[in-house]
């Protein structure tokens, strides 16, 4: 056996300084949003007029807003949210993606295949965020909408991810033996198949969670987010831009805690591609 | 050759036919009747009527779509409901925003990201292309939005070297119509530059392994006459098609950052009308929109093909 295997099989050693720099990041950010479930320092919907424009101390780490709430607070709050919008939405890609992307390889040629390739084609011909801004005009304006914006997005993505997968499997020889050994597609799907793009799947997760995220602050941003009173990164930084000048940290907080979110979920990402497939590392 | 080119117009018809009528079903459902919307909750039942005929919404759905339809093939895209005026002069207005918005950052972006990615590729492994990897990380984490937020904060707050937002028009001149773009394309064009520069490197990465380059190598060229002359021309492909794609975020993120900087553009346009329920008004910017993205990407497929002749062989 070569040193590389032997070396892999070592739980830890396969992954880069950049994916573990990562982890840590997403972790202490995912660690902050749960905490709020049950605690945070301040209450998010008590206003104190007479505590505006706080700047960070050591009352309010992260000082406060133009209503005198808690940024942190807030902050913590607000990427629940995010996170919560953006998992629901990969839910949904998957959840009707892979059906379609796993059918689509096991028939593949047919008109069904051609059908999801070209429903793929056509949600792909419209901006992401046109889709999610025709979907929060219909439905309104909300956190539910907004996830349904983003899955919808994600579900084409899901099915041309998982299909192009699975073509390749299909065409392996472990998968003839199965048909020889008398599996229906249906299952060779299911047992064969999916475990063994289940890598590009997780991996194709991660980056769908991060512009997710980067697409609930956008949305929430322009108003199409989650409502008042709940708070969220997006609209926390519409809030801030007019009064940027008297209040920056206003901007810097909520701004840092997506960018910090995303950075950590694309470096995963690219730490977990380079891991299930180390012909990519350079 | 010429089969695929057919082919591909084919195809490029049906997207725009389906996508149209998506649209026209989507919005038709939005909830909101426009001619109530424009006479206010105290207007008389017989006065709605009476708009609701003058604005043409009283004809059957499916002749709608189909004179709209018409329209929009003949350049004529309907009346506002809400300004009575015509559709196509709003959008051309606005669009003499958007799409030098859209351009300059388009350019600003090849131009940061190509020298970049070649210079980190010809430095693979070493500190320098890390630190550049790096920041093009970050690069791509930033929302755009706020990334523009910063800079008004630094260049029109702190430093005033340019103003906070709005647009003062191109008939002010040139200089200050871009200037005033400036910091939009700016923020529009940090992420994408980021992704650019990447794929740019990971490209040239892999034509560096190619064995035309030892050849070329083995003629005599020094790795950097390699690299240009040789290099770069076959690793440009990848980057076209990213060039082609980031087309149609550009005009999807402007709707943003018109947001961050007051810009008259196509996309304060259509928050407006989704707000005045002016459903003709956003449906035609919407199929303007797609119109672009699915025509950029018509043209690159082509570009490609013109351009690589390897590729020919594939899809014939």
């Amino acid at each position: 056996m070569s040193p590389i295997i032997n070396k892999r099989k070592y739980f830890h050693s396969g992954f880069s300084l950049s994916f573990w720099v990562g982890l840590v990041f997403v972790l202490s950010i995912f660690f902050l949003a749960i905490i709020s479930f049950f605690w945070t320092p301040y209450d998010v919907t008590s206003l104190q007029i007479s505590n505006r424009f706080k700047t960070p101390s050591f009352t309010h780490y992260l000082g406060t807003d133009h209503f005198g709430r808690d940024i942190l607070s807030m902050v913590m709050v607000g990427a629940q949210t995010s996170i919560a919008v953006a998992l629901v939405a990969i839910g949904i890609g998957i959840i009707f993606g892979l059906p379609l992307g796993m059918i689509a390889a096991a028939k593949r040629g047919s008109f069904f295949d051609d059908l999801v390739m070209r429903f793929n084609d056509l949600i792909f011909a419209f901006p992401a965020l046109i889709i999610a801004i025709i979907i929060t005009a219909i439905l309104g304006a909300g956190a539910f909408n907004a996830i349904i914006a983003i899955g919808i997005f994600n579900i084409p993505v899901f099915a041309r991810v998982a299909r192009g997968a699975a073509l390749t499997q299909w065409s392996k020889e472990y998968i003839l033996a199965a048909k020889v050994a008398g599996k229906g597609s249906f299952l060779i799907s299911l047992e064969h198949i999916i475990p063994n793009i289940l890598n590009i799947l997780i991996v194709q997760a991660t980056i769908q969670f991060s512009l997710g995220i980067l697409a609930e602050a956008a949305l929430s941003y322009v108003g199409l987010g989650a409502q008042p009173p709940i708070p969220s990164l997006g609209r926390m930084l519409a809030d801030s831009q007019t009064m940027i000048s008297i209040a920056p940290h206003m901007a810097i907080f909520p701004g840092m805690v997506i960018v910090i979110t995303v950075l950590g979920l694309n470096l995963i990402g690219d730490g977990l591609r380079d891991y299930f497939d180390p012909k990519l590392r350079s | 050759m010429f089969e695929y080119f057919i082919r591909r117009i084919i195809t490029l018809f049906l997207t725009l036919v389906i996508a149209s009528i998506v649209i026209f079903v989507s919005l038709e459902i939005i909830p909101g009747d426009p001619a109530s919307y424009m006479l206010g909750i105290n207007a008389q039942e017989d006065t709605i009527l009476a708009l609701r005929k003058e604005l043409g919404l009283d004809v059957p759905k499916i002749e709608r779509y189909l004179m709209w339809v018409k329209g929009m093939l003949i350049g004529d895209f309907g009346v506002s409901y809400t300004y009575r005026s015509p559709v196509i002069e709003m959008v051309s207005e606005r669009l003499w925003v958007s799409l030098p918005l859209a351009i300059y950052a388009l350019i600003l972006s090849t131009f940061i990201a190509l020298p970049v990615g070649v210079y980190a590729a010809a430095n693979r492994g070493k500190v320098s292309d890390l630190s550049v990897m790096g920041v093009t990380q970050i690069g791509i984490a930033i929302p755009n939005f706020w990334f523009a937020m910063l800079l008004v904060y630094l260049f029109a707050i702190i430093l005033r070297w340019f103003s906070a937002g709005g647009f003062p028009g191109w008939e002010t001149g040139i200089f200050f119509g871009l200037k005033s773009l400036t910091l939009p394309a700016i923020s529009l064009a940090l992420p994408q530059a980021s992704i650019l520069a990447r794929v740019m490197r990971s490209s040239l990465i892999d034509t560096l392994n190619e064995d035309f380059i030892k050849t070329a190598r083995a003629k005599g060229l020094s790795y950097n006459q390699a690299l240009v002359s040789h290099g770069i021309r076959n690793a440009l492909i990848p980057v076209l098609t990213i060039i082609g794609l980031q087309f149609s975020f550009l005009m999807a993120g402007a709707i943003i950052i018109e947001n961050v900087f007051f810009l008259p553009g196509l996309g304060r346009l259509i928050f407006q009308s989704i707000a005045q329920r002016d459903i003709i008004v956003v449906e035609s910017v919407i199929m303007l929109l797609v119109f672009s993205v699915v025509v950029v990407t018509f043209i690159v497929d082509i570009a490609y093909v013109i351009v690589d002749p390897r590729l020919r062989s594939s899809i014939l």
